[in-house]
């Protein structure tokens, strides 16, 4: 039975003399190859150069601080539930005396890890968070020699006090919003 | 012997049954949910009013409705008695307002709240309770107490119910605590920051259907859904030491009572509340302490039952029939 039209039966014929010269097939190839020389690229120099990616694009988390630097992360582990690759671990620790400025909440995140690859960038986590922690940016996830490197920790995940170190998610909520 | 029909489903109890106690021995969704009554507590019941029932004909003798939602903790049936609960959508409306008052002082702090995933009002207001309060105005603010080494109160966070005084009254030998002032500005305390040392004190963590008194000993130390509950059991002089441990790998980070369906702690097979002494529950940390029955039965559609897997014992790879073989540890 045919399944393709095209499909062609194999036959031992004799090649003819211009085939026998193979000249002409090596620089019909040869055209090919030249040709691609002035096409558009199909790929790009990353990290030096980054091809766009859609607003609602899900790549590496970050964990949000609010206006006045303190973490948002309340250790509630709704991520850790609704994360289906159970990927997120995380311990709670109570927040002391003087510690205001740094946690918003009484109690947060003593230890943060997202096994990156376990992690399926699937975005459950930042739908399940009540208290807007965690959120996927547009950054890539970059590549590593060592597997113990990929589980990312607190000092990988929050994002910096200081206004140029913080991690924009404006793009990515915006395009979330309805009105 | 009265007969009283809860939402379709006649049944017929002994005098003096409340039409809550009639409809829990229906089970099921015909059971109304309760906040304050506790079965094993005399005298509780009648404070928060989610257990309010429509009653459209009173008796056989007086078949009158009654003129508004009853609380059924509180009414005795009578015999050719009508009740509705779930089928009539007037009262799941009005009990949605009850729940509405409920939270109207309630932090809504369950990210942090121990008491999250367990917790009688959070199941309360997912089923009845808007997504969005209503209320403009300042919330009651309290100070978080300890109350003795072991147990936290939350005031903002509780409802008022008094099962906690209950407790102190009818299990534990002294009552040291109940509640101050009046009206909005009500709140369960000790006079004068005392602490809870009776010997069963820690049961008003249990009782308690908020997270108002938490266990300090399992202060923020998991979610509880993270946790694996197992049924165990020590000898115990002070009490009957039947348990339910949260266990994390070999560690118990809680003991608390074993609790029926309706939240209140399990009789032992001689018929008594299992109450836990204070002993047991903090201070017998430690998996030898104890003998582990098994993996408790929880319910498939609780929280704590998420992420749960069988476990596997004596797991083999049968490399020339491409086969598993293992055998199931517990249930």
């Amino acid at each position: 039975m045919q399944l393709t039209n095209r499909s062609e039966v194999v036959v031992n014929k004799v090649m003819t003399f211009k085939e026998r010269l193979y000249f002409p097939a090596i620089i019909s190839g040869l055209v090919i190859t030249v040709k691609h020389l002035f096409k558009k690229r199909a790929t790009v120099k990353y990290p030096e150069e980054i091809r766009p990616v859609a607003p609602i694009y899900r790549g590496l988390h970050v964990l949000k601080r609010d206006e006045q630097g303190r973490e948002n992360c309340t250790a509630c582990g709704l991520c850790a539930v609704a994360c289906p690759a159970e990927a997120i671990t995380m311990t709670a620790a109570e927040r002391k005396k003087g510690e205001e400025h740094l946690y918003r909440e009484e109690k947060y995140a003593a230890v943060y890890e997202i096994n990156m690859l376990r992690c399926i960038f699937c975005g459950l986590c930042e739908e399940a968070c009540p208290k807007e922690a965690i959120f996927l940016t547009d950054r890539m996830l970059p590549s590593d020699m060592n597997r113990a490197n990929f589980i990312f920790g607190k000092d990988k995940l929050v994002e910096g006090v200081s206004n140029d170190s913080r991690i924009d998610i404006s793009k990515r909520t915006n395009a979330h919003r309805k009105d | 012997m009265p007969k009283v029909t809860i939402d379709g489903h006649t049944i017929e109890v002994a005098e003096g049954t409340t039409i809550l106690e009639a409809a829990r021995m229906i089970g099921g969704e015909v059971a109304p949910p309760a906040m304050c009554f506790y079965s094993k507590l005399k005298t509780s019941g009648g404070y928060c009013r989610t257990c309010i029932v429509k009653v459209t004909k009173g008796s056989e003798k007086d078949p009158r409705p009654m003129p508004k939602p009853v609380a059924s903790c509180r009414t005795p049936v009578m015999d050719g008695m009508e009740v509705q609960n779930k089928t009539a959508p007037d009262l799941v409306d009005a009990r949605a307002g009850v729940v509405e008052f409920l939270l109207i002082n309630h932090p809504l702090d369950c990210p942090i709240c121990d008491q999250a995933g367990e917790c009688h009002l959070q199941d309360l207001s997912y089923e009845h309770g808007l997504s969005k309060s209503r209320y403009d105005f300042k919330r009651r603010e309290f100070d978080k107490i300890d109350i003795g080494p072991n147990i936290k109160l939350h005031m903002t966070r509780c409802i008022l119910c008094y099962r906690c005084v209950k407790v102190a009254e009818q299990v534990c030998d002294s009552r040291v605590h109940g509640v101050l002032n009046r009206g909005d500005v009500s709140e369960i305390s000790t006079h004068i920051e005392k602490a809870l040392d009776s010997d069963f004190s820690g049961n008003v963590i249990d009782v308690c259907p908020v997270g108002a008194l938490t266990d300090r000993t399992f202060r923020f130390k998991s979610r509880v859904w993270f946790t694996k509950p197992v049924d165990a059991h020590r000898d115990c002089k002070k009490c009957c030491g039947r348990s339910v441990l949260f266990m994390s790998g070999q560690e118990v980070l809680r003991v608390s009572v074993r609790k029926d369906t309706w939240g209140e702690v399990e009789n032992t097979p001689e018929g008594n509340p299992g109450w836990l002494c204070n002993e047991c529950r903090f201070e017998k940390k430690s998996a030898s302490d104890w003998t582990i029955e098994g993996v408790r039965n929880i319910d498939r559609h609780s929280v704590i039952s998420q992420n749960k897997y069988l476990e596997v014992k004596n797991l083999k790879i049968d490399v020339s029939n491409q086969k598993l073989i293992g055998e199931k540890a517990h249930n």
